[in-house]
């Protein structure tokens, strides 16, 4: 298996939290979808552990598209991580 | 301007968004249009808050863009509509600024107004973008998401 290299990117007040709008990451082996993603970054940082403390309100969108916390992460693909949308 | 697959067309700028040259335009020279529906949002007095100066818009380019069309696309499915346009702006605004402008093209009124009110629900929810208020101290406030636009957005499913 190859190695799976992913980017980041966050959106409003977690943006400003982390101090940053994205990040790559080469994942271990063991982190297979967005749980395992989140609970990786959580365990790295106490700043993660902050901002999905409570993750039920925080959004995700893999490639543009929503999706839920089982999704299966793959090779190349770009993870969105924001609150809920104030747009309009 | 993004005028994309079918009569969408999607257009998100930094710049004030003219909404009366953009209405006139939407329907000019199209006389198979019985009925233009516009929604225009504009940036409210901030209330009760008089310290606050500024209102910024973030989005998430790219995807932004395609949960418009998609939108749009399904309004096209659900409503006997010609054409749809949607201009949100992003940046830094002050009150009475223009966020949001929808235009719907129709034969009749009420498929105007369906469709018209059908895309606002659903960009209220669906689509990333984010309001923040900054206050003459420079401190910033994000706004919250309201569970009214959840269940206007709701009330679309059969």
């Amino acid at each position: 298996m190859t190695d799976i290299t992913i980017k980041i990117v966050y959106f409003a007040w977690l943006r400003t939290m982390l101090q940053k709008s994205q990040e790559n990451y080469t994942l271990p082996k063991n982190i297979k979808n967005i749980d395992d993603l989140i609970d990786f970054l959580c365990e790295k940082d106490e700043k993660y552990a902050k901002i999905f403390a409570n993750k039920q309100v925080i959004r995700v969108a893999v490639n543009h598209e929503y999706c839920d916390r089982t999704q299966i992460i793959k090779d190349s693909d770009e993870v969105a991580f924001f609150p809920p949308v104030t747009g309009g | 301007v993004d005028n994309g697959m079918k009569n969408n067309i999607v257009d998100i700028t930094t710049d004030p968004i003219q909404q009366g040259d953009l209405l006139n335009d939407f329907s000019n020279g199209k006389p198979d249009i019985g009925a233009v529906c516009a929604f225009v949002g504009l940036v409210r007095d901030f209330n009760d808050n008089h310290n606050i100066k500024n209102l910024t818009l973030e989005h998430y380019p790219g995807m932004c863009e395609k949960k418009l069309h998609d939108i749009a696309d399904n309004a096209f499915k659900k409503f006997d509509i010609f054409k749809t346009a949607i201009y949100h702006r992003v940046g830094t605004m002050g009150p009475n600024d223009t966020i949001v402008l929808v235009l719907v093209a129709a034969r009749h009124r009420k498929a105007s107004f369906h469709a018209c009110e059908y895309i606002m629900d659903y960009l209220k929810t669906d689509a990333p973008f984010w309001k923040v208020e900054q206050d003459i101290n420079g401190q910033e406030k994000w706004i919250e998401a309201r569970t009214s636009d959840n269940i206007a957005r709701a009330e679309w499913k059969e």
